[in-house]
């Protein structure tokens, strides 16, 4: 996170003393796109907000550790697409998972769909790219991440 | 105002009101909801200002022919690498990449080009697969990263190709 803060930093100070005019409009076009996406961020935000809240991660453990091994993958890449959760609680939480017996597969599908699947992004995705896009983007991320599930789960003998 | 705006403005302001209502009152369902959203928020708002600001910064100083030669459409196979490469300092989520993604469509990048951008900066930013092994292991990772970038590219030119022969454009002025 710092070295986000040092790269904007210098970036911005290294723009400013070659040329001022162009740093501040770059700050004005910033400013602009930022206010003008906001409004999605926060449509984002509150469906988060809600969802999250519906399916809270005690539930995600219970359905990525129960029964068959491929109904766990697909109800692992159902939560996956429908949450939304930044790295720093997404891998400890399939770290514990697998600890507790969790396969490698499951969590594969449930971290890739996390990161690739984006319902809840969806009203920021459609603001730049259209509806068409999005959806067609979202639906290959889906197959995409249940090629990987099936490969994890071969390649660490969990199936065949 | 459109009918859409109307209805989305009502159902915020519905959720506002809700919000401050369960916690003046102590209802813990909402008061749960809002202490997520205020947890998703800080995380967001610690990278979008800097993430605009370098966006703001690509738009006045890189030059359209450089974008065009490097993820255009002469751009070849190199175009998809510098893509991942770039997805890989990419810090945050997909929702940094979209406006990122954005503006290297506006300065001349080719559709599958940014769309393996997007797909790439999901699975593949570095700090994150890091963080992931740590956690999952290296094999685990590894797996991950070697199934999934081939794939992302084949279906981003498949998507890209597909869009185009629709005529799709990407509206101007986001």
């Amino acid at each position: 996170m710092y070295f986000l803060y040092v790269v904007t930093g210098l970036a911005v100070l290294v723009s400013f003393i070659v040329d001022y005019r162009k740093t501040f409009r770059a700050f004005e076009i910033a400013v602009k796109k930022f206010v003008k996406i906001l409004p999605a961020f926060l449509t984002m935000l509150v469906l988060v907000s809600i969802v999250l809240f519906l399916v809270p991660d005690r539930v995600i453990s219970e359905y990525l550790g129960t029964g068959n091994k491929f109904i766990a993958v697909l109800f692992a890449s159902f939560f996956g697409s429908i949450t939304l959760m930044p790295g720093f609680i997404a891998f400890p939480l399939s770290g514990i998972l697998l600890k507790k017996g969790v396969l490698y597969m499951v969590l594969s599908a449930f971290t890739t769909t996390l990161m690739m699947v984006g319902i809840l992004t969806y009203p920021i995705e459609k603001a730049y790219f259209g509806t068409r896009a999005t959806i067609i983007r979202n639906m290959l991320s889906l197959a995409i991440a249940l090629v990987v599930a099936l490969m994890t789960g071969i390649f660490f003998r969990e199936i065949f | 105002m459109r009918r859409t705006d109307i209805l989305k403005t009502a159902s915020i302001s519905a959720y506002v009101i809700f919000i401050l209502f369960s916690f003046a009152v102590g209802f813990a369902p909402g008061r749960e909801i809002g202490r997520i959203f205020k947890t998703f928020s800080v995380d967001m708002f610690r990278v979008l200002p800097c993430a605009f600001i370098l966006i703001g910064l690509f738009e006045v100083w890189v030059k359209k022919e450089t974008v065009e030669k490097h993820f255009g459409e002469r751009s070849g196979l190199r175009g998809y690498l510098w893509a991942v490469l770039l997805a890989g300092t990419t810090v945050g989520g997909l929702y940094v990449a979209f406006p990122v993604a954005y503006s290297l469509y506006n300065k001349g990048a080719k559709l599958s080009v940014i769309f393996t951008y997007v797909g790439a900066s999901a699975i593949c930013r570095v700090p994150m697969t890091i963080f992931e092994a740590s956690f999952l292991g290296m094999k685990f990772s590894l797996i991950r990263l070697f199934v999934s970038i081939p794939l992302v590219i084949l279906s981003s030119i498949w998507l890209g190709n597909y869009l185009e022969k629709r005529g799709y454009r990407i509206l101007p002025g986001k």
